[in-house]
């Protein structure tokens, strides 16, 4: 499928680099000229990838829109780019977001306001090249090519007292993960060669091959590192708490929704598609890994006084019950978790969306300095109530969706770390609600707070969208199941659960007709 | 194969035409320049770049007709290798004048010797490349050194300036004796000094610990490289000499200097000494991994640009070493495509350093160049491409060399090394980061003033903004270069 001559998935990974070339020829004092670009841009790239959506071949768990043309020749490095169920969303969350993200920053942003876009554009590039990327050398450049929008957004843009450390903290974190990832990547061409004489990057052939134990725990051990760092996983989500609170709105709201998921992608993509034993064998330490962080996340959320670090901290709690749902290794579990990380993207991004609104109004994030909200702001008060209940779980939202799923795989598969995760869900009631509580309820104690304006209607229409996804993931997802589900089964059967037989796929297919039986009944 | 003619010498003038070339510009520059009124200096630069051009247009000519052979009765070779080696030291030059023009007018020196003297280090760099015998290699080197001796202290009323100039001598005069003491080791333990003869009389040897004489020599050799190629532990002079120096010369002295001795390093190991390489390349080792540590962690805590972007030429010199630890074809091939990213980014990030520091390097430090990000957004993000480039982020130059380095430690099984090298640049991530933190993140603490925008140095900063990124997108072709140049070297 082409627009103008070019693949249409090219077409979305690098629309955003026209919009850059036009906004640089643009006098910096333009604001509106810049931002309109900026939002056409945005918006084009979205409605072109939902035609991504329409023509998506659910039945095949084949790379679909691909291209493949060789780059670098003599190293057997292609340009080959193509989605399946698992990229295809999450491509969509990105562009989807973008738009969001332009909207929301509309008059946020006063200052520098053409870097603020570039940075933008630049990001939704290299977001969109992690995902469409089939060949590892690709993926590596956009991989890295997205940290440097992401830094400058927060190093910038970020709020004054300590944006510096945290931009510096989440570039050099994910640069030593990606680094040694690099090492593991080269390991793993280099066996390909000495196996079959061909040299090549590229993913779909070396899926077949066959990687011995030993090396496969090492590669797996790198490619985790660089993964987990970005998920994050406890104990390597130090800079997420940082980056977070230092970042403006849309740059907490892009990394939170999108940026993350690069992580989880990643084990989707590569490690365990590649590394079957190694992941087989490595499954209760990851999974041990994401109860500790489901748990710890939810706990430090319970303690926090800044409402940014507090969602910071449940992101790595919800990425928690993402990673566990992957590593259930069966088709709820990685369905769920795939959707985890959709609902997770809506959500937060939501959450971050309405904590950056009241700062706009207050320019303070901490809890104590508001209470009684819902008397002053209802319609603020009534968008945060259904994206927390969202982000807690709540049946007929979301989050539970994907959360039930998730805990239905991990049940299936080790009984005792279900027990243990849902926990967490009761934990993030706490957090939550609590919060909510102190913010919403109560008599209006500041006399700052007495006279908050309302939402305005551009604000409305940022959260609406986002409140539109949450409602329907959680009363219907079956669009987005039914199309993972080739992908997913494939996926499953990749890994090749050699010693563990107990789930089979068409065993899964039952549960997963019944779930949705359930579900639609809500 | 002919039989080596004694009588008559095979001259071969032809194909040294390059290098008479420049040598003749060079003595036209010097005569021309007494004529010629003080305000009027440009005019030589023009004459100097326009020999420059020719011999790069007649070396890439060459290099398309894939000339072999031989000349002065086998004492210079000119194959593919040097002679792309010679289109790099063209380049260097030629950037290195382009970016020296406006800036010896504001030092006050604006002396035609500084032409003549470009040139004739470049001349000597091309000789090294082309060395077939170590004579060559030290007479090369010679050339090029004392040139650079004295355009080191070319700023001669400046006392930071003669410092370095007279450093850089002492240190410099004691390495070449280094060499020339090993190149004497050699002839007596192997009775030659032509390279392809001294490998023919290794080949029977077991190892190097059975010839002392051999293993002396091969350390001394191995000493007065290093001093050239600024290696841990011979890189003492390397930060004092390039602070001091005119920032122009700094910037050749980084990239062309450093690309010449790294040409007859390779030339010299990995053809003569090539059937030993397993135990020196296990000196290498350690060597690549104290040099990039070092440079590295050093740069981590500089304040002065100069300085800083020494202590990272020491750590770049580390990674290159890194690929010929590994050896191999592909690691020949990683290693004249990073210095040619090398030299290119690495003479655009001193392009800036030049154009921001203005009038008696006002502004040297770190810090000078807060808020520039917004005030010269052009000027501030060629400087941050030849940053990240540096620090290897893709799509840059720098990265696809540093990728090809490590695969090819990887492709020979050095996995630690690998290992070691990507941790290096992460670290080298933190100190070129700084300088983007710097430009972009933090409020102007001072007026800069106007910045001087004068066509050359605006061509030259164009140039290489161009290649850092052409050579990271679409690297195919630079990798094919290397890759054809290396084809003879191998045989």
């Amino acid at each position: 499928m082409t627009i103008l001559g070019f693949d249409i998935l090219s077409v979305i990974t690098f629309l955003p680099l026209l919009g850059i070339l036009l906004i640089l020829g643009i006098h910096k004092e333009k604001h509106t000229i810049i931002k309109g670009i900026t939002f056409l841009t945005a918006l084009v790239n979205f409605l072109i990838s939902l035609m991504l959506y329409r023509d998506f071949d659910s039945t095949t768990h084949e790379f679909q829109f691909t291209t493949n043309v060789p780059w670098i020749r003599e190293s057997g490095i292609n340009y080959h780019i193509g989605i399946d169920g698992i990229s295809l969303f999450l491509i969509l969350l990105a562009t989807f977001l973008t738009v969001i993200s332009v909207i929301a920053c509309w008059n946020d942003v006063k200052e520098k306001v053409k870097g603020f876009m570039i940075c933008l554009l630049f990001l939704e590039l290299g977001m969109i090249g992690v995902f469409v990327s089939l060949d590892l050398f690709l993926f590596y450049v956009f991989w890295e090519v997205m940290l440097i929008p992401m830094y400058l957004l927060i190093g910038v843009w970020g709020s004054p007292a300590r944006r510096i450390y945290a931009a510096v903290k989440f570039f050099i974190y994910t640069m030593f993960g990606s680094l040694l990832m690099l090492v593991a990547i080269l390991v793993l061409y280099f066996y390909h060669y000495s196996v079959t004489g061909i040299y090549t990057f590229d993913l779909e052939k070396l899926y077949q091959l066959s990687i011995p134990a030993g090396m496969q725990t090492w590669l797996f051990l790198a490619f985790a590192l660089a993964f987990a760092i970005k998920v994050p996983m406890f104990p390597f989500h130090t800079w997420l708490p940082d980056a977070h609170t230092e970042a403006p709105t849309v740059g907490s709201v892009l990394l939170a929704a999108v940026l993350l998921k690069m992580g989880t992608y990643g084990f989707l993509r590569f490690n365990l598609p590649l590394f079957p034993e190694a992941t087989l064998q490595f499954v209760p330490l990851i999974s041990i890994l994401a109860i500790i962080g489901i748990i710890y996340g939810a706990m430090v959320c319970i303690v926090q006084k800044d409402l940014k670090r507090l969602i910071a901290f449940s992101s790595v709690s919800h990425l928690g019950f993402v990673m566990l749902g992957i590593f259930a290794l069966n088709i709820q579990g990685l369905e769920g978790g795939i959707l985890q990380m959709l609902n997770h993207g809506f959500s937060t991004g939501a959450l971050f969306l309405l904590v950056g609104m009241i700062y706009e109004r207050r320019h303070t994030r901490m809890i104590e300095e508001f209470g009684g909200l819902s008397k002053v702001m209802p319609i603020y008060a009534t968008f945060f109530m259904i994206v927390m209940l969202s982000s807690i779980g709540l049946p007929g939202l979301n989050g539970f969706v994907g959360e039930f799923l998730i805990l239905l795989g991990t049940f299936k598969s080790h009984m005792v770390y279900a027990v243990l995760a849902a926990l967490g869900v009761i934990l993030a009631a706490v957090y939550m609600l609590w919060m909510f509580q102190r913010v919403m309820f109560g008599e209006v104690t500041k006399d700052e707070n007495k006279k908050l304006n309302d939402l305005s209607l551009r604000e409305i229409i940022v959260l609406l969208p986002l409140i539109f996804f949450i409602i329907q993931i959680g009363v219907y997802p079956k669009p987005f199941l039914s199309r993972m589900d080739a992908s997913v089964k494939h996926l499953i059967s990749q890994v090749e659960l050699k010693t563990w037989k107990r789930n089979t796929t068409e065993e899964s297919l039952v549960h997963l007709a019944d779930f949705d039986g359930v579900s639609q009944g809500e | 194969m002919t039989m080596e003619q004694i009588i008559p010498p095979i001259l071969n003038l032809k194909i040294l035409f390059p290098e008479l070339l420049i040598t003749v510009t060079a003595l036209v520059i010097l005569l021309y320049d007494l004529i010629l009124s003080k305000d009027k200096k440009t005019t030589l630069a023009c004459l100097g770049l326009l020999g420059l051009a020719v011999s790069l247009v007649y070396s890439i000519i060459m290099w398309k007709t894939g000339v072999s052979t031989y000349a002065f009765n086998h004492m210079i070779v000119v194959d593919k290798f040097t002679l792309l080696f010679n289109s790099l030291f063209i380049v260097a030059s030629f950037i290195t004048i382009l970016i020296s023009i406006n800036y010896i007018k504001e030092e006050g020196v604006n002396y035609g010797e500084y032409y003549t003297l470009v040139l004739l280090s470049t001349v000597g760099m091309m000789l090294m490349a082309k060395a077939n015998d170590l004579m060559i290699v030290f007479l090369g080197l010679e050339t090029l050194s004392i040139s650079i001796y004295v355009l080191v202290g070319f700023l001669r009323t400046n006392v930071r300036s003669n410092e370095s100039s007279l450093k850089y001598f002492l240190l410099g005069a004691f390495s070449s004796a280094f060499l020339l003491y090993g190149i004497a080791l050699i002839y007596g333990a192997t009775g030659t000094t032509r390279l392809p003869d001294i490998a023919r009389f290794i080949e029977n040897t077991p190892s190097l610990l059975s010839n002392p004489l051999l293993l002396a020599a091969v350390g001394l050799l191995l000493v007065g490289f290093g001093f050239k190629i600024a290696l841990v532990p011979f890189h003492m002079w390397t930060p004092d000499v390039y602070e001091g120096a005119p920032t122009s010369i700094t910037a050749f002295m980084s990239v062309g200097v450093k690309a010449a001795a790294f040409s007859a390093f390779l030339r010299v190991f990995l053809t003569s000494f090539s059937t030993l390489r397993a135990e020196w390349a296990m000196i290498l080792w350690i060597l690549s991994v104290l040099t990039m540590s070092l440079g590295n962690l050093v740069a981590l805590v500089q304040e002065n640009i100069k300085r800083m972007l020494a202590y990272s030429s020491i750590a770049h010199a580390g990674y290159i070493l890194v690929a010929v630890t590994a050896g191999g074809d592909l690691a020949i091939t990683s290693i004249i495509y990073y210095l040619m990213s090398y030299t290119l980014m690495n003479l655009g990030a001193f392009t800036v350093v030049i154009l921001y520091g203005k009038r008696g390097e006002e502004n040297i430090h770190l810090s000078d160049y807060s808020g520039a990000g917004f005030k010269y957004p052009f000027l501030s993000a060629a400087m941050a491409v030849f940053m990240f480039s540096l620090a290897g982020i893709p799509p840059l130059a720098g990265f696809i060399g540093k990728f090809y380095i490590f695969s090819a430690a990887v492709k020979q099984g050095f996995i630690w090394l690998t290992i070691i090298s990507v941790l290096n640049s992460l670290v080298a991530v933190y100190y070129y980061l700084r300088v983007t933190v710097i430009m972009y993140m933090k409020e102007p603490i001072k007026d800069v003033g106007e910045l001087s925008f004068s066509i050359p140095i605006v061509i030259a900063l164009l140039i290489t903004t161009f290649f850092t990124l052409h050579m990271g997108i679409l690297p195919s072709d630079y990798l094919n270069i290397a890759k054809q140049s290396i084809a003879m070297l191998l045989l």
